[in-house]
């Protein structure tokens, strides 16, 4: 690649640059007397209070998405409230699974190459002699995700070349008691399933293990 | 042993008054950013004083130099993390600069109406901190709630509150959603109403003004000197704004206008705060405007951006594109280049030099709150102690950038 003339800083405009020159404090006698915007400045105040405690006091509960956009309180009471996170909400890893309950990770350690936290530690392994799977492909003997290195960057996500590893879980990581209970390794990453509830992944292509695959026909002795 | 009612000259047991030696942080409340000003009193009078900056140091330049390219935005996002998206734009677009290449105008937008969001969130955090720190809570608690309506938009297009990771270089991450404009459209004039609220609640209340009129004044020429970029140098009276200096992005399409004080002291910063987050919202009503529904947002290089996900599935070349890009980065061609935006305090730089391999050889950042430290003393010597609240308050140091 050869680094060319480009367009990344424009030429500035000929004019003089619009200036909006900030007036000083309009010190009227009332902001001087004190009292008087007081006053205003309760008035406006409690015309907050009022909205805001409103619907407590009438026993309304507001759509949990929009209250924002309302005025009044915005407090969410989190155990018994709960707002649904956006679809890209980049929550707790959970790993895919095909059909036959095996991982979707081949072991091919993108995710943490691409890892900036250095959280995810994968061992390789080749499935046992006679597998008719083994030389195919290899499976993931050992797959650790320490949650509390990670970031939630979603790298990895963006970096799984088989849609293995997802983020849509939905869920945020709970306050647990010690930390080796944030080590997750691969039972608990495949037991987490997606936001809708499924284990499916969005990978079209059909792996061994799946029940539309149609088969693994290479020779594998000289492996 | 002697008895404990002893009666003693009363010059013995005094404490004495002047010089006094005070510590003001690392972890003073108002020291927001943990910085440590140790200040020499005479009475109430500050005549001396040690800015000791570096308690958020975390050596991140040096941990640029340890991944690819991609795997800097984790670590931007840290900077200013007041406004995360500004930082990660700016590195999207110094890495850019050096491939030589111009994201599409539909990104070009998007990246102006993200940042934009972000630059108000940042002014909101600034100004509703120093009104706090100044006795004024209910301002914060408004900003903070304008401030959630913007991380809401955020939330629902990157995925995460604060640290998003969201830019690329050669893009974004995805797309945007296709509410994107129409929520945008709700959040701003919403947050509008409530940022006018606040500033009439303050501007109304003599203590308030008093307090931050004429106090941590600075000059036009020291401040210039001292290299201050961004709000705190305009508010001395420099029209600098590297959107209309050096229009980067889109930003020469936009008309606004660069709000500028008389005197800068705390009075006009957090003006020109309050008049810029009005311009800003200016800029994303045009950006939302100007900004294509269909189309790319990543360039069309195969080197640089990911490809689909369909393609790295179902072909070979998608897969081998992806596997280069992942396990070796991104290519950038060996030289170095300084790059600049125009970030939430000023000019925020990056100086990046590349080898020409996948990682960085040397990224260096040049963060506009270091440079607005330098001041500090000369701000807040002469002053009363008190008022180094308000003036710290006011140019809103992030310790982030600062130690970088």
């Amino acid at each position: 690649m050869t680094v060319s003339q480009t367009s990344w800083t424009k030429p500035a405009p000929r004019s003089p640059v619009p200036t909006k020159v900030i007036a000083r404090p309009n010190r009227t006698p009332q902001v001087q007397a004190y009292v008087p915007e007081w006053l205003k400045g309760t008035a406006v105040t409690m015309r907050h209070f009022f909205e805001n405690t409103k619907e407590r006091m009438l026993g309304q509960k507001r759509d949990p998405v929009l209250e924002n956009f309302e005025g009044g309180i915005t407090t969410i009471e989190y155990p018994e409230e709960r707002r649904p996170y956006p679809d890209r909400f980049r929550g707790l890893h959970r790993l895919t699974m095909r059909d036959d309950g095996s991982p979707r990770c081949v072991a091919c350690l993108c995710c943490s190459t691409a890892c900036p936290a250095q959280c995810i530690h994968i061992e390789p392994a080749e499935y046992a002699e006679g597998d008719e799977r083994r030389g195919y492909e290899r499976y993931p003997s050992v797959f650790v995700i320490d949650e509390l290195r990670c970031v939630f960057c979603g790298f990895c996500v963006e970096a799984c070349p088989c849609d293995a590893i997802r983020m849509d879980t939905g869920m945020h990581p709970a306050a647990y008691d010690s930390r080796d209970q944030f080590i997750y390794d691969s039972p608990i990453l495949l037991s987490m399933v997606g936001r809708d509830g499924s284990r499916k992944t969005e990978n079209a292509r059909h792996e061994p293990g799946d029940s539309t695959h149609p088969g693994v026909t290479r020779k594998h002795e000289a492996h | 042993m002697e008895p404990l009612d002893i009666e003693l000259d009363e010059g013995e047991l005094e404490f004495p008054s002047a010089p006094m030696q005070v510590n003001m942080g690392p972890a003073h409340p108002a020291m927001h950013g943990t910085v440590r000003m140790v200040v020499e009193l005479s009475g109430e009078t500050i005549t001396k004083v040690d800015v000791q900056i570096g308690y958020l140091h975390r050596g991140f330049e040096k941990m640029c130099e340890r991944g690819t390219w991609t795997q800097v935005f984790p670590y931007v996002d840290r900077l200013n993390y007041a406004s995360p998206m500004l930082n990660n734009v700016g590195f999207a677009l110094a890495v850019e600069k050096m491939l030589g290449v111009t994201v599409p105008e539909r990104c070009q937008h998007y990246r102006v109406i993200l940042g934009e969001l972000a630059r108000i969130c940042d002014h909101m955090v600034c100004s509703g901190a120093m009104a706090m720190e100044l006795g004024a809570f209910t301002p914060f608690l408004w900003f903070a709630k304008a401030r959630e309506l913007i991380w809401d938009v955020f939330e629902e297009e990157t995925g995460a509150r604060v640290t998003h990771s969201f830019g690329r270089v050669g893009g974004m991450a995805s797309e945007p959603t296709p509410n994107f404009k129409a929520m945008v459209r709700a959040a701003v004039p919403a947050v509008r109403a409530l940022i006018d609220d606040g500033e009439k609640l303050l501007l109304g209340n003599r203590i308030f003004l008093d307090r931050v009129e004429n106090v941590g004044r600075m000059s036009k020429e020291r401040a210039i000197a001292l290299g201050w970029t961004g709000v705190v140098l305009r508010s001395t009276g420099v029209p600098y704004d590297v959107r209309k200096v050096h229009p980067y992005l889109t930003y020469d399409r936009y008309e606004f206008d660069v709000p500028v004080g008389t005197s800068g002291d705390n009075f006009d910063r957090f003006m020109c705060r309050q008049e810029e987050i009005r311009q800003s919202v200016r800029i994303i009503e045009q950006a939302l405007e100007q900004m294509a529904d269909e189309g790319s947002v990543n360039i069309n290089d195969p080197r640089i951006v990911l490809p689909p996900k369909e393609e790295v599935y179902s072909t070979i070349e998608g897969t081998i594109q992806h596997f280069k890009i992942v396990m070796e980065g991104i290519k950038v061609p060996a030289g170095e280049c300084y790059s600049y935006t125009e970030a939430g305090n000023g000019e925020l730089g990056f100086y990046i030099v590349s080898d020409g391999s996948g990682t960085p050889y040397r990224v260096r950042i040049r963060p506009p709150c270091f440079a607005t430290m330098q001041g500090m003393e000369s701000m807040i010597v002469g002053g009363m102690l008190p008022d180094v609240v308000p003036t710290f308050g006011s140019v809103n140091m992030i310790g982030g950038e600062c130690d970088h």
